[in-house]
């Protein structure tokens, strides 16, 4: 399960040896141009906005498929239409300090819930799931009138601030994480005269490290796509946008429809995100499965 | 089979160390309890609880940003069900949404799922690719699919030129700017094909066998086998979906914004919903007369109306989670 993205052994239906050979080409055929035309039409889309975002300003204007000249100036331009490295620079501090606060409030959290016994455990757990669940919507009157009246709003701290104060769905997930290393060691550790805070970050931090980096790219990736949260509280005011409300915007912005420019900035916000999967497969995926019913 | 979701008090177990009491052990247990938790314990209060209530109570007045809020009963209500013609109109699309979506994501999955689990040769590229776009930032992939599926000059209607087919309008028709959202969706819902797929390979093998020998065919033992093991996956993923398309914000905005080819900034009152409301999702009604109009005493009333479906669907999630806790629990 943990390398499900790796090869893992297929699976394959046992038919009976006679009938075997030429039903298992026709099946390997048959399974493999599904395979391919599936994973066709999920890259297709971005290999057009990489070909578009090449192309010249009168051929990005047209239906041809194929760039005629490879303009790699245009990713040049998109900075100079836009001022991206502040959005990029916005984005970056909303990601970092979101996931550096999540790992610091979310970690104790997850722990004191899958670890102490106490009354009301269990309601803790439930209002974790229901905050998890929460629409962002829900909230964001009274939030906003509450950062307004601090005249905080049109800065990042809105969006910052609330993971230094633990996040829902990090705190599920890290505490299925520690839910699955076994008590006895922890108990060892006790025996040993470790305090639960040296427990914690002695003894089971270094066991599930796959689990917080799970919880630290998801917390990443979510507040570097996010874009509700940045349109509330920074839409407004420009210097302050992140990538996400930028590109939402850029077409319009800039009073043209040149698509080649808006394909390179579209290809710029998601270039990041596809390396860091590129890096880091394991954990998202077997974070991925953690989310789900069982790990 | 690992249930992660048992209840803690299950696997909790306080051991005493030798020479000390217990009293004094849960004294120190409480002591820490309350340093891990408060912090959560704060947020949970600012971010959750209180916004919560104040929610409700802004629901019953006509707050707008700026003056004190007055107490109007239940106006807001009132001229909600009755009275709002565009609110009718954001219902009616989030609940398309929630109905096409749900359905149409959980089934592509697990058909993508299906396909993924059999591959023998190159599994690892092809499950890659199709996990891929679901990490795209949903405003980049938005901006996508409305360049892909650009009436004019996008490459789906060109190539369907090619063949000879005069391609539709898509984001620019309001009969088919949904489909469109739910094309993106779909292009996107890779995380629920790794946890479908996950599962899959977990139905034990020994089981086709078994049945292969009864003589079974690949569509009982689908049927018979695959799905039923595979339920709790699939029931999760449906609520999931439900969560997902209530929500429904951001592709729905930008897409309408973007698609208009209209110079405003995005959120813009002139351009939310383009083409003819037909993308405009209750969220976005809701963000539109909360933050563009300031009748914010009005999207509390939504809001309140949003809540209440959400967290009957969460309810629905967390008895279902508690049940599958319960069977693993039994079985192991």
């Amino acid at each position: 399960m943990t390398a499900l993205l790796e090869s893992s052994p297929p699976v394959t239906p046992a038919v009976p040896r006679r009938r075997r050979n030429g039903r298992r080409t026709l099946d390997f055929i048959a399974v493999h141009s599904v395979a391919l035309a599936l994973g066709l039409m999920f890259t297709l889309p971005l290999v057009f906005v990489f070909l578009t975002a090449v192309m010249s300003d009168q051929q990005a204007l047209s239906s041809e498929l194929w760039p005629r000249e490879w303009h790699f100036e245009n990713f040049v331009a998109v900075f100079q239409k836009a001022p991206m490295f502040t959005y990029l620079t916005n984005s970056l501090v909303y990601s970092v300090l979101a996931t550096a606060g999540m790992l610091l409030s979310s970690i104790p959290a997850a722990y004191a819930l899958a670890r102490f016994r106490w009354r009301g455990g269990n309601l803790a757990f439930m209002l974790v799931i229901a905050a998890m669940m929460l629409p962002p919507q829900v909230t964001a009157v009274p939030l906003y009138s509450m950062w307004a009246s601090g005249h905080l709003t049109g800065t990042l701290w809105p969006l910052i601030v609330p993971y230094f104060v633990g996040d829902a769905f990090s705190i599920f997930l890290l505490r299925q994480f520690f839910l699955t290393i076994p008590e006895d060691y922890l108990d060892a550790a006790r025996m040993d005269g470790c305090s639960e805070f040296q427990v914690l970050y002695r003894v089971l931090l270094p066991m599930t490290k796959p689990g917080i980096a799970a919880a630290a790219l998801f917390t990443f990736l979510y507040t570097w796509n996010d874009y509700f949260g940045p349109l509330l509280y920074v839409g407004e005011r420009q210097e302050s946008w992140t990538l996400s409300v930028a590109l939402a915007s850029f077409r319009g912005m800039h009073r043209t429809t040149q698509w080649n420019l808006t394909m390179a900035a579209t290809t710029l916000v998601l270039v990041p995100v596809v390396v860091l999967f590129l890096f880091a497969q394991k954990s998202f995926v077997r974070g991925l499965t953690f989310t789900g019913i069982k790990g | 089979m690992t249930a992660t979701l048992h209840s803690p008090a299950r696997e909790q177990r306080t051991s005493p160390a030798p020479g000390k009491g217990r009293g004094r052990i849960r004294n120190r247990n409480r002591l820490w309890l309350l340093v891990f938790l408060s912090p959560w314990a704060i947020g949970l209060v600012v971010f959750f609880i209180y916004p919560l209530l104040a929610t409700a109570y802004f629901s019953l007045t006509n707050y707008n940003g700026l003056d004190s809020a007055n107490f109007v009963g239940l106006r807001n209500f009132v001229y909600l069900f009755t009275g709002d013609e565009i609110v009718r109109t954001a219902a009616y699309n989030t609940l398309w949404l929630v109905v096409v979506l749900t359905v149409l994501r959980v089934a592509f999955s697990l058909g993508v799922a299906a396909v993924l689990a059999r591959v023998q040769k190159g599994g690892g590229l092809f499950r890659v690719l199709c996990y891929l776009p679901s990490l795209v930032p949903p405003v980049a992939a938005t901006l996508t699919f409305v360049f892909v599926l650009n009436p004019q000059i996008g490459p789906v209607n060109t190539l369907l030129r090619h063949v000879g087919i005069d391609g539709p309008l898509w984001f620019n028709d309001p009969n088919l700017s949904k489909p469109a959202l739910t094309l993106l969706t779909l292009w996107g819902s890779g995380e629920l094909m790794i946890i479908i797929l996950a599962a899959l390979l977990d139905v034990p093998k020994d089981l086709y066998e078994a049945a292969q020998l009864d003589g079974a065919g690949a569509w009982t033992q689908f049927r018979r086998i695959t799905l039923p093991t595979i339920a709790p996956v699939l029931l999760f993923g449906m609520v999931n979906s439900i969560i997902f398309a209530l929500q429904y914000f951001t592709q729905a905005i930008v897409a309408g914004s973007v698609a208009s080819g209209s110079a405003d900034m995005v959120g813009n009152s002139q351009i939310i919903g383009y083409p003819n409301n037909s993308t405009l999702t209750f969220p976005v009604w809701l963000y539109q007369q909360g933050f563009r109009a300031y009748h914010m005493g009005y999207a509390s009333a939504m809001a309140v109306v949003l809540f209440v479906v959400s967290f009957a669907f969460t309810a629905l999630l967390i008895r279902q989670l508690r049940g599958a806790a319960h069977t693993e629990g039994a079985r192991s």
